[in-house]
C-alpha cells in the first residue's frame, strides 16, 4: 500500500499537485485511443460549410467539426476570425488544436471542457495545463479528467462531446435539429473507421517497435468491447449466427431503445432446456447459470456477480488445456465464450463485467512457469479471493460505516430490495437501534415484499407502500438509504428503475440520500441518462397484473402495432441528489468516486 | 456559575498542576458546584453536558466577555507564570511525563492551534518514550494519542492532527532497514518537521488568499480566527485597501477581538450584530471564515451562525472562503446539524432564564459544501470536493 503511493506523504504540502494528474505522461502520446482521435481529428471534412447541411454526407459537419469549429464553439473570438478567413483560420495540427482547446478550456472553467471531451483528448489538456501552468492559481485548481477512457467509451463519448459543442455553437444550433437517424448511423460509421484506421496504425507502430510490445497489449486488454449496438443491423446479424440461445425479435420495438436488445420472452427457455445436451462447448455450471439468469431465479446485482464467478470456478476445474495450445490464450477465448453466452440469457451488469475483467487479467497475468494444475488452483483461489474481499468483506465494512449514519428514532426509507441496505438494517436492528422502516416498492417486480418479509421476520416496525406514494411518506422520513447496481466516474447512481425518483423526491424534502456500494462496482464510464445503456425487461409484464382479470385492459391490444410497451430495469440518478456513497473505502461524496476508482483500480484488477 | 468569572483560567492553570484525574466520571454528581472544586475537571468541565473543552480553550483565547475581561483574564495568567518552559521537561523533574500535561501546556498559548498542540505532545511522547521496539513506540504513540482524543471528543481538529501525526510519523518506509536507535530519531525528526509545517500552514495560506483580496473590497468575517486574521493581517501589511465587516459572534462575542486586533493594524472595521449578517449583505464582496474541522463531504463546521452566513451569501452570489489548515481535515461526514457528537457551550444572556426555558447551547454548527465557493489551505487553494479527495490519499 505504502509502496503505491509512496510519494504521496504530507511532506511536501506547498507543490502539491491538486486534482488528478496520476495518469502515466506516456499515454497521451502513443496508444490506440489518441491515434484514434488525431486520425480522426486531422482528417476533417473537406468542405465545411454551414449552409449546407448535407445529410447524406457521411461526414457531415455537423457529427465531426473540424478543428476550428470546436475551438471557435469555445471561445467567440475565434469564432469570429474563422468565419472571416475560413481557411487559414483552421488550424489541422493536433498540436495547435488541443492548444486552443487548452486555452479555451482555461477560460470556461477546465472542469466542464475536459469531461466534455473525449477521454484521450481530454487528458492531453490536462497534461499542457501541468506543464504550462505558469499562473500560480493554475497548478492549483482541479482539473478533473478521468483519463483512459475504454475506447467504447470514449467512442460513444465522442458523439457526446460532438453534440455538447454543437449545443454551444450558435451555428449549427439549426442543423442539430435535422440530425437524423441515418446521420447519427453515418457518424457511428465514421468514428467506427477511424478507429479501424487507428488500430491498424497501432498495430504497424507497435511491430515496427518491438520492443514495448507487451504495454501495448496491456493497454488493449484494460478497455474493454464498445457495447453491441442493437440497432446496427449488420452486427445483429452475425451476432445471430454465433448464438446459442435463439431469440426472437420482439415485433414493437420502442423507438428510442432500439440501440438495446429487445426480445420475445417465455421462448427461450424451453428451447435451451432441450439442447441441454447437445451443448457441447458449453460447461453444464456456466449454462446452469445461464438458465437461471434467464428465468430470474438469480437477480440482484452480488448474486448474480458471485454465481458467475463461482460457475467460472467450476469450469475452469473442469477445463484442461487442448494439446498445442496455451492455457492462458485458450483459457480467455474459453471465458469469453461463457460470457458471450451469459450475454445472451440476460445482458450483463457492469459489476459483472468488472468482475470478468479482473478474471481475464488474472489470466492473463498467470507466469508461463506455471504446471495446468498450479494455475488452476491459482485461477481458483483468486476467484475465492475475490469474492470473499470484495463482495462479502465489502459489505460487512459498509454495514460498519452505514450503521453510525442510523440513531434511535430514525426512520429510514429504502427502495426495492438490496441486499447491502438489508444488512446494515438488520445490523442497526442488531444493535439494539430503535427505528422504523419504510420499504418502497413499485410493480412488476415488487421485491421490495422479500425484504419486508425478511425484515418484519427480525422484529423490525416496517411501513410498506408503493413508489406512487413517495410524496407522501417521505416527510416523515429521516434518511433514505439505496442500493446501486454500479455507481459511474461522474457520481451518477445506475440502479433499479425507480431509485432517481426516490432520491429526487428525497432530494426535494432535505432528507439525505446514502447510496450503498461496494466498489468493486464503480465504473470509470460517464453516463448522463438512463437510455443510451439500460436493459429492457419483460414488456408484457407492465401491460398485465397477474391475478387480475378485471383490469387487463390492454389483454386484446398488446399486439397492436401502434403500442410499444417499455419496460425498464435501471434508471441513472444524477450526483446531485445524492449526499454519500458509503462504500468499503469508507463514506465519500459522489464526486469522489473517480478517486477511488483511479486510486484503486489496479487493485481491483490484480489484487 | 463559575463561566461568568474568568476565574476558570485560574483553575486551569491550578489544574495543570494537579495530577490530571483520568476518569471524569468520578466528578459527575456535581450539582453546583463552587469555581473551585471544578478544577480537577477542567479537561472537560462538564462532561455531563457535553461542555465542549475546545470552545472553552478558544473563549479563554479569544472571547470578549466583558471590558475588563480580558484584563482580569491575563492577571489570572499572570499570577501563575507560564510553565510551558519546565513541561517540556518534566520527566528531568522526576515527574512522570504525562502526554495530556503537555498538550495542557502547549494548548496554553493563544497562537498555537490545539493540532499544533497536539502535535507537539506527540512528538515530546516519543522523546521520552523508554521503549525498545518499534512495536512499542508505535502502541505507545496510540496510547497516547487516545488519551488525547478522549479527553476532548468535541475537537475536530484535536482529533485529526493525531490522525495525521500518526499517519505522517509511522508511514516512513525507510524505519524497517534501521536500528531502533536511528529509527527513533527519524521518527522525531519527522514529528518535529510536521510541527513545523503545521506552524508554517498559516503563514502559506494568508500568501495563497491575497489573490483574492482586491483593492476596495468589503469582507465580512464572522467570529475570530487565528488563520484569518492571520490573512488580513497579511493583506493589510501588502498595503490593500480593504474594509472588513466583523460579527459580534455570540457567545464568546470573539468578533469584538477580532475588530479589535484589525483597528490596531488601521484597517476600517465595521461590527455587527449576528442578525446584521443579512442587512449587510449587498455591501460586501466575500465572506471569510475560518474553521474548526473541515469534513470529508468538503463541508465545514465552524462557530455557530456560520451556516447562516453561508445560506445568506450563497442566496446573494457573495463569495464564501474558508481559510482552514490542512490539518483540520477530518475523516467524518455529518449528514445534517444533528448528526455530529455536540459540543455545547455555556450562553450568557445578561438577564436569568427561566428554568421552563429551554437554551441552544450547541457550539458549532455544519455548513455544507454546496454554499461554500473555496476552502485556503496549505495544500493550495481546493474546491470542496478535492477535500475528500486529499483525504482519501491522506487516510487510505
Amino acid at each position: 500500500m505504502d509502496a503505491r503511493r509512496a510519494p504521496r506523504t504530507v511532506s511536501d504540502p506547498k507543490v502539491r499537485k491538486v486534482g488528478f494528474f496520476t495518469a502515466p505522461p506516456d499515454r497521451s502520446l502513443s496508444g490506440p485511443p489518441d491515434h484514434r482521435i488525431f486520425s480522426f481529428l486531422t482528417s476533417p471534412p473537406p468542405v465545411v460549410d454551414n449552409s449546407s447541411p448535407s445529410a447524406g454526407n457521411s461526414l457531415s459537419p455537423v457529427m465531426i467539426p473540424p478543428p476550428r469549429h470546436s475551438s471557435a464553439n469555445l471561445s467567440p473570438l475565434r469564432r469570429d476570425s474563422a468565419e472571416y478567413f475560413p481557411p487559414s483560420a483552421s488550424p489541422t495540427s493536433p498540436a495547435s488544436f488541443s492548444d486552443d482547446v487548452a486555452a479555451a478550456a482555461m477560460g470556461r472553467g477546465a472542469v466542464a471542457a475536459s469531461s466534455s471531451l473525449p477521454g484521450g483528448l481530454g487528458f492531453d489538456i490536462a497534461a499542457l495545463k501541468s506543464a504550462a501552468s505558469s499562473v500560480p492559481a493554475s497548478g492549483l485548481t482541479t482539473v478533473s479528467v478521468v483519463n483512459n477512457f475504454p475506447i467504447g467509451i470514449s467512442e460513444k463519448g465522442g458523439g457526446v462531446a460532438v453534440e455538447m459543442q454543437n449545443d454551444q455553437s450558435t451555428r449549427s444550433k439549426s442543423l442539430k435539429e435535422k440530425t437524423t437517424k441515418a446521420e447519427r448511423r453515418a457518424l457511428q460509421e465514421a468514428q467506427r473507421a477511424a478507429k479501424a484506421a487507428a488500430k491498424a496504425e497501432g498495430v504497424a507502430a507497435s511491430e515496427k517497435k518491438g520492443g514495448d510490445r507487451p504495454q501495448e497489449k496491456d493497454r488493449k486488454k484494460e478497455v474493454p468491447q464498445p457495447r453491441m449496438q442493437y440497432d446496427d443491423k449488420s452486427r445483429v446479424e452475425k451476432a445471430k449466427r454465433r448464438a446459442v440461445v435463439k431469440q426472437t425479435e420482439a415485433r414493437n420495438r420502442v423507438e428510442l431503445f432500439r440501440h438495446l436488445p429487445q426480445y420475445e420472452r417465455g421462448t427461450q427457455l424451453p428451447e435451451l432446456e432441450s439442447k441441454l445436451f447437445e451443448l457441447d462447448p458449453m460447461h453444464p455450471a456456466v449454462y446452469k447459470v445461464g438458465l437461471q439468469y434467464l428465468s430470474g431465479d438469480i437477480c440482484g446485482g452480488n448474486a448474480r456477480c458471485i454465481a458467475m464467478l463461482q460457475a467460472f470456478q467450476e469450469a475452469i476445474k473442469d477445463y484442461s488445456t487442448p494439446p498445442e495450445k496455451t492455457l492462458a490464450r485458450d483459457l480467455t477465448a474459453k471465458i469469453g465464450s461463457y460470457v458471450s453466452f451469459l450475454i445472451e440469457c440476460r445482458p450483463l451488469s457492469i459489476s459483472m463485467g468488472n468482475a470478468i475483467r479482473f478474471l481475464k487479467n488474472r489470466i492473463a497475468k498467470l507466469p508461463l512457469s506455471l504446471s495446468e494444475m498450479e494455475a488452476k488452483t491459482n485461477l481458483h483461489s483468486d476467484i475465492d479471493r475475490f469474492i470473499n474481499e470484495k463482495i462479502i468483506l465489502a459489505d460487512k465494512v459498509i454495514v460498519k460505516h452505514a450503521v453510525t449514519k442510523i440513531s434511535d428514532g430514525d426512520v429510514l426509507l429504502t427502495y426495492g430490495s438490496s441486499s447491502a441496505v438489508e444488512m446494515v438494517l438488520l445490523h442497526a436492528h442488531e444493535l439494539g437501534k430503535q427505528f422504523r422502516v419504510v420499504v418502497v416498492d413499485s410493480r412488476p417486480k415488487l421485491e421490495g415484499q422479500l425484504l419486508l418479509r425478511r425484515l418484519v421476520g427480525k422484529g423490525i416496525n416496517c411501513t410498506y407502500t408503493h413508489i406512487n406514494a413517495i410524496s407522501y411518506i417521505m416527510h416523515e422520513v429521516t434518511r433514505v438509504f439505496l442500493g446501486a447496481s454500479s455507481v459511474l466516474s461522474n457520481g451518477t447512481v445506475y440502479s433499479r428503475v425507480g431509485t432517481a425518483c426516490v432520491a429526487m423526491v428525497a432530494h426535494s424534502f432535505h432528507v439525505p440520500v446514502l447510496v450503498c456500494c461496494e466498489a468493486y462496482k464503480f465504473h470509470e464510464r460517464v453516463q448522463l441518462d438512463s437510455i443510451c445503456s439500460n436493459e429492457l425487461g419483460d414488456p408484457d409484464v407492465i401491460s398485465q397484473v397477474r391475478g387480475r382479470e378485471d383490469i387487463n385492459f390492454l389483454d386484446g391490444s398488446s399486439n397492436s402495432a401502434i403500442l410499444q410497451l417499455l419496460n425498464l430495469i435501471y434508471d441513472a440518478t444524477p450526483s446531485d441528489y445524492v449526499s454519500m456513497i458509503i462504500t468499503d473505502y469508507g463514506m465519500v461524496p459522489p464526486t469522489s468516486v473517480p478517486v477511488i476508482v483511479r486510486e484503486y483500480r489496479r487493485e481491483h484488477l490484480w489484487i | 456559575m463559575w463561566w461568568r468569572s474568568p476565574s476558570f483560567i485560574l483553575d486551569k492553570q491550578q489544574s495543570d498542576t494537579v495530577p490530571h484525574q483520568r476518569n471524569p466520571r468520578d466528578t459527575l454528581p456535581l450539582p453546583s458546584p463552587p469555581p473551585f472544586s471544578m478544577a480537577d475537571t477542567l479537561q472537560n468541565p462538564n462532561p455531563e453536558n457535553n461542555i465542549s473543552a475546545y470552545y472553552q480553550t478558544r473563549a479563554a483565547h479569544h472571547a470578549v466577555v466583558t471590558g475588563d475581561w480580558l484584563a482580569q483574564a491575563q492577571a489570572a495568567i499572570g499570577r501563575d507564570p507560564d510553565d510551558s518552559t519546565d513541561t517540556t521537561v518534566a520527566t528531568v523533574a522526576g515527574k512522570p511525563f504525562s502526554v495530556i500535561d503537555e498538550f495542557n501546556s502547549w494548548r496554553k498559548q493563544p497562537e498555537l492551534a490545539e493540532a499544533v498542540a497536539a502535535i507537539r505532545a506527540l512528538a515530546a511522547v516519543i522523546r521520552n518514550c523508554q521503549a525498545t521496539t518499534m512495536m512499542e513506540l508505535e502502541i505507545e504513540l496510540k496510547k497516547s494519542s487516545d488519551s488525547l482524543k478522549s479527553g476532548d471528543t468535541t475537537s475536530i481538529s484535536l482529533t485529526a492532527g493525531c490522525d495525521l501525526f500518526m499517519r505522517y510519523v509511522t508511514r516512513t518506509s525507510a524505519l524497517e532497514y534501521e536500528d531502533f536507535d536511528s529509527a527513533k530519531s527519524r521518527l522525531i525528526e519527522r514529528a518535529e518537521k510536521f510541527g513545523e509545517i503545521s506552524c508554517k500552514a498559516r503563514r502559506i495560506i494568508a500568501m495563497l488568499s491575497q489573490d483574492f483580496i482586491f483593492d476596495g473590497c468589503t469582507i465580512l468575517v464572522h467570529g475570530f480566527s487565528r488563520v484569518v486574521f492571520e490573512v488580513l493581517k497579511t493583506a493589510a501589511q501588502s498595503k490593500k485597501l480593504f474594509r472588513v465587516f466583523c460579527t459580534e459572534g455570540r457567545p464568546d462575542r470573539s468578533g469584538l477581538r477580532l475588530s479589535n486586533e484589525l483597528a490596531k493594524l488601521d484597517v476600517p472595521v465595521k461590527l455587527l450584530i449576528d442578525s446584521a449578517v443579512a442587512y449587510t449583505m449587498d455591501e460586501v464582496d466575500m465572506v471569510f471564515v475560518g474553521a474548526d474541522g473541515v469534513v470529508e463531504s468538503g463541508g465545514i463546521i465552524n462557530m455557530m451562525g456560520t451556516f447562516q452566513i453561508a445560506l445568506v451569501a450563497h442566496s446573494m452570489n457573495k463569495p464564501v472562503y474558508v481559510a482552514a489548515e490542512s490539518y483540520k481535515f477530518a475523516r467524518l461526514y455529518p449528514l445534517d446539524q444533528k448528526d455530529m457528537v455536540p459540543a455545547l457551550c455555556p450562553i450568557d444572556f445578561g438577564v436569568p432564564i427561566p428554568s421552563k426555558v429551554e437554551v441552544e447551547t450547541s457550539a458549532r454548527d455544519y455548513t455544507p459544501p454546496q454554499y461554500l465557493t473555496l476552502l485556503f489551505t496549505d495544500l493550495g487553494v481546493l474546491t470542496p470536493s478535492v477535500v475528500s479527495d486529499e483525504l482519501i490519499q491522506l487516510y487510505l
